[in-house]
């Protein structure tokens, strides 16, 4: 029973993980590679949430649905990089700060706007529904574990665009030397902007996966972006390696505290005190991984170089 | 024909004197509505103003014939902004009454600005404990709770249908606790655990499976807004609505079903109002607010609702004006108006005294599921704090 219950502990921390890593693929792509602190990614995974409830009730079908509204947020981010954020790439990091700050609170009144401040229901179509016996006594939501694989397959898709193809060898060039990639007749605004549009895809996929377990509302991007900050401290700013790890660890780390810390306190230090410190201890666990994280290596587990 | 031109003169005084607010009244009545309008809370406050402009459709913009202005303001959720906001009102808008407030923090700054410059405040939602008890004040009416009742109704029906083995969850701060206090008044069996999360928190499914493993016989929660949505989803989606019931309090309401349809079905809450209330001001209101708004109202719009009720008993008690304090409090103590939960009085505390039902959401209705009364747990119910006001 224990062990079931540690292993099924074990698969949620994964799942957490897998959908901040989505998150804070593109927002470490962005910042390694166009050094942009982009405060707005929040926004583009509320948009890819919000996109596909809409395409799901204009087209009626699911997949399709989710197609239209992944397209939809890789335009939305293409056309944001380019009106708003072209501007930015040779200002300091506060006025980057400050200006995507500002298109966080645009896009929360747009969607307020478009769609009202009432939370929105996103459906699920009936193979995603129901459970899993991974293994036995176990059951597991089946969208929860579509959850991992797709992360998981779009982690290993990252790997393969960025380390084997041509795409990947420019933005690696990109990250590592901006001006000798740009005389050697490679279109730099392109592509940042086909970088940063695939990191806007990406939050939305996160976005979209997250619509039928957590709330669609206006504000929703940040409340996962605080977390996906300390996965690409921990992981190291600008390392898609570093993203991966950054969040299995945060995800593991904050689920398991929060199913294991209190009753483990309870056994070393008094139940009581246990029942007041468990929760606090609990939610403050990753920000003490990343002072941790910090104070050994300031730049992170794999920084970027 | 021609008339005579004396009659046409009296005629034209006649609509003039119509026109006339009483002897004594004032030119206008200033009401300050502070509720949320912005972030996701907003909501809350979309729910409670689109109430207040339908009390005033419903007065015909009058209170005690005067016409009434309603100032709205944004709290943005933060009591130092709350404060700002009723300030504003008092000096700049010169405001006679304030109403509204969503939160308990709020409240508990507001109410000494307004009180302390001679002005009445109406609550119509927040139900800070201390208002009720020792900081009450004769100057402040409540249109809600207190915030214990609706899980002391929660805790009296658990108790006394014998469920055993309850599994209680609720965010760690202090309303959760006071929640979970609450509940604990009136629910004496056995308590398998407490659990308090993250405020805020987004994800439950370790909590959910830490449940799971326990196996309790029933779940008590209170996760308001979107911590609800989350909670409820991710509960029904582990497989649980059918095997462990789920009972709640502030978590599933008409601001939070349109988000959950069909996973809300099966849902108990308790509180003092449900739409489907047999009392003739609140089917009235029911009917013209989802006409007029297109959607459910929720217990926050019923009870700004009346909040403008209340206030117009008291313009009309002294004769179209709000400037006498003392008049005004002697009439909102009487309770005078057609309430949406029936006729109730107040007590000494200036906290309703009233009924608390059991609710489940049910199938059916344009979100597809809609709450339902499915008993009264409490009749005339007194909060647990009058004892230590000191009014009479």
């Amino acid at each position: 029973m224990t062990y079931i219950l540690v292993f099924e502990q074990l698969l949620n921390g994964l799942q957490y993980g897998v959908m901040l890593f989505l998150m804070a693929a593109g927002l470490t792509l962005v910042f390694g590679i166009m050094n942009l602190v982009n405060l707005a990614h929040g926004s583009l995974y509320m948009v890819g949430a919000y996109a596909t409830v809409a395409a799901i009730d204009w087209t009626g079908s699911w997949l399709a649905g989710v197609a239209l509204g992944l397209a939809a947020t890789l335009v939305i981010g293409m056309l944001t990089e380019m009106v708003a954020l072209r501007t930015l790439y040779e200002r300091d990091h506060l006025d980057q700060v400050l200006a995507t700050f500002g298109l966080i609170l645009f896009f929360n009144e747009a969607v307020a706007i478009l769609f009202g401040r009432t939370a929105l229901y996103m459906s699920l179509p009936v193979w995603l529904q129901g459970h899993v016996e991974i293994i036995p006594g176990s059951i597991y939501p089946v969208y929860r574990a579509a959850v991992i694989v797709v992360g998981l397959a779009v982690a290993a898709g990252l790997w393969y665009v960025v380390a084997r193809t041509r795409l990947g060898m420019l933005i690696r060039a990109g990250a590592s030397n901006r001006a000798m990639v740009s005389a050697l007749g490679v279109n730099v605004k392109l592509l940042y902007t086909v970088v940063f549009g695939f990191g806007a895809a990406l939050a939305g996929l996160a976005g979209l996966m997250a619509g039928p377990i957590y709330a669609v509302q206006p504000g929703m991007g940040e409340m996962i972006l605080i977390q996906v900050f300390v996965v690409i401290v921990i992981g190291g700013i600008g390392s898609v390696r570093g993203a991966l790890v950054g969040s299995i660890v945060v995800g593991m780390v904050d689920t398991l505290g929060r199913a294991f810390l209190k009753p483990m306190l309870a056994s070393l230090i008094s139940p009581t005190a246990a029942e007041a410190a468990g929760p606090a201890l609990a939610s403050m666990l990753i920000y003490l991984l990343m002072a941790v994280v910090l104070a050994v290596r300031p730049a992170g587990l794999f920084p970027n170089r | 024909m021609r008339k005579p031109f004396g009659v046409l003169l009296a005629g034209a005084a006649a609509i003039a004197m119509s026109f006339a607010p009483p002897a004594g009244a004032q030119q206008k009545i200033r009401i300050g509505f502070i509720t949320t309008l912005s972030g996701p809370a907003g909501v809350i406050g979309k729910h409670m103003k689109d109430s207040v402009d339908l009390a005033l459709e419903h007065l015909g913009n009058k209170m005690g014939g005067v016409p009434v202005e309603v100032v709205y303001g944004d709290d943005q959720f933060k009591p130092e902004v709350g404060v700002q906001v009723a300030e504003e009102m008092l000096k700049k808008d010169q405001v006679d009454i304030v109403a509204g407030v969503i939160w308990s923090n709020v409240m508990m700054a507001v109410v000494p600005v307004v009180t302390g410059a001679g002005k009445v405040m109406v609550g119509t939602n927040a139900g800070a404990s201390p208002l009720a008890g020792e900081q009450c004040n004769e100057a402040f009416f409540s249109t809600s709770w207190n915030n214990d009742e609706s899980p002391e109704a929660m805790g009296q029906f658990l108790q006394e249908s014998g469920v055993d083995d309850l599994y209680v969850l609720a965010p760690n701060y202090q309303a959760g606790k006071d929640m979970v206090a609450g509940l604990k008044r009136t629910y004496k069996r056995k308590i398998v655990e407490e659990i308090y999360t993250k405020p805020g928190q987004q994800d439950y499914q370790a909590e959910i499976t830490q449940l799971r493993s326990k196996n309790p016989k029933a779940v008590y929660v209170f996760y308001p807004g979107g911590m609800g949505i989350q909670f409820v989803k991710q509960y029904v989606q582990a497989g649980l609505r059918d095997r462990i019931p789920l009972y709640s309090v502030f978590t599933v309401d008409e601001t939070t079903l349109p988000a959950l349809k069909e996973s809300a079905i099966g849902q108990y809450e308790a509180r003092f109002w449900s739409p489907d209330l047999n009392v003739p001001a609140s089917k009235k209101y029911v009917a013209d607010f989802e006409k007029k708004f297109g959607y459910t109202p929720s217990y926050y719009g019923a009870q700004s609702y009346d909040g403008m009720m209340l206030i117009d008993s008291a313009v009309r008690a002294n004769k179209g004006s709000l400037k006498n304090r003392a008049g005004v409090i002697a009439a909102m103590k009487k309770a005078n108006f057609k309430s949406v939960r029936g006729p109730f009085k107040y007590n000494v505390n200036h906290m309703p005294i009233q009924d608390f039902y059991l609710l489940q959401a049910v199938a059916g209705g344009k979100d597809g599921a809609h709450m339902q009364i499915k008993k009264k747990v409490f009749d005339k119910h007194k909060d647990s704090y009058w004892q230590s006001c000191k009014m009479k």
